[in-house]
């Protein structure tokens, strides 16, 4: 009787989980993720390097169009990456642990990390218009912080955590503009590789 | 043994404790994604979701999308108190035991 109970209470419990949260992310998505933004960002970092003898230097009239095209054309390669290796690994996940991927709460959690996100992309897209290149990276890193922190409620809660870490990180880059690069590193590399570490362990 | 004849009856398949949970913590949920996230069949849900419906926990709702039928729940007032006062009591088991 009492064992019945108990099991009853545990499939309660991971019924209002399953249904509620977007719980395929994988750890390894993270780290992924992660890897390709270091590997990514020391590309970008010694390519500014190279053309401009001094990175990301605050004075921003002086790049030139056509690093900015490269700069642009490593990042969007960065987030197919990213993107994919995320993608990957999550229905790996999925269909390890038989859950349904494409649920309310996947659909809620994507509407709640997109909305930031966009208005992030905008945001920069004007930073570029403008030549305010030395702004891209701090807030890049303050938009993303936000957007992990707003999907929270809809997959592992852990993700505010790296969210927060986004955030901080992005407020000390607003003040040292000259080094966005080396901060974009660390909050999108190093970060996603410990975060993804962390909860791979953790749920495994 | 008072406490066990709180547990409610209605409640006492896994099916049925399955489609409370979900509904608990989500608004209208449709009959593809109950079924995908309980692992049961077609019919083993319409049977019990129609058992709930007859006693006013849950509501179901039949609309049409285009020109397929589309049914969803959502768990009554009704529903939502019964079903925490049966978690308690399930609760108050294990406490006292």
């Amino acid at each position: 009787m009492n064992q019945k109970h108990q099991e009853d209470l545990s499939h309660i419990r991971s019924m209002m989980e399953r249904s509620s949260r977007f719980i395929s992310l994988s750890g390894l998505s993270g780290v992924f993720a992660g890897l390709s933004a270091l590997i990514g960002g020391l590309y970008a970092y010694q390519l500014v390097d190279r053309v401009d003898g001094e990175y990301f230097y605050a004075n921003s009239i002086s790049y030139k169009e056509d690093l900015i095209s490269q700069l642009f054309f490593i990042a969007m390669l960065i987030l197919f990456f990213a993107l994919s290796f995320g993608i990957f690994f999550t229905i790996r996940k999925s269909r390890k642990y038989n859950l349904p991927i494409w649920t309310v709460a996947t659909k809620k959690m994507l509407v709640n990390l997109a909305i930031p996100l966009l208005v992030g992309g905008v945001f920069c897209l004007a930073l570029l218009y403008h030549g305010f290149f030395v702004l891209l990276a701090p807030t890049t890193l303050l938009f993303y912080g936000l957007a992990l922190i707003n999907a929270e409620k809809y997959t592992f809660s852990d993700i505010k955590y790296l969210g927060f870490c986004e955030l901080i990180l992005g407020c000390i880059s607003l003040f040292y503009v000259g080094s966005g690069l080396v901060f974009w590193i660390i909050g999108f590399g190093v970060l996603h590789i410990l975060y993804g570490l962390i909860v791979f362990k953790k749920y495994k | 043994m008072g406490i066990i004849d709180k547990l409610n009856k209605d409640f006492e398949s896994r099916v049925r404790l399955g489609i409370m949970s979900i509904l608990m913590v989500n608004d209208w949920v449709d009959f593809t994604e109950m079924k995908a996230l309980l692992n049961i069949t077609d019919g083993n849900l319409a049977s019990h979701s129609s058992a709930l419906e007859k006693g006013d926990y849950i509501e179901i709702k039949k609309e049409f999308v285009g020109k397929k039928p589309k049914t969803s729940y959502r768990v009554t007032n009704l529903g939502r108190v019964s079903f925490v006062s049966h978690l308690n009591s399930l609760e108050k088991l294990f406490k006292t035991k």
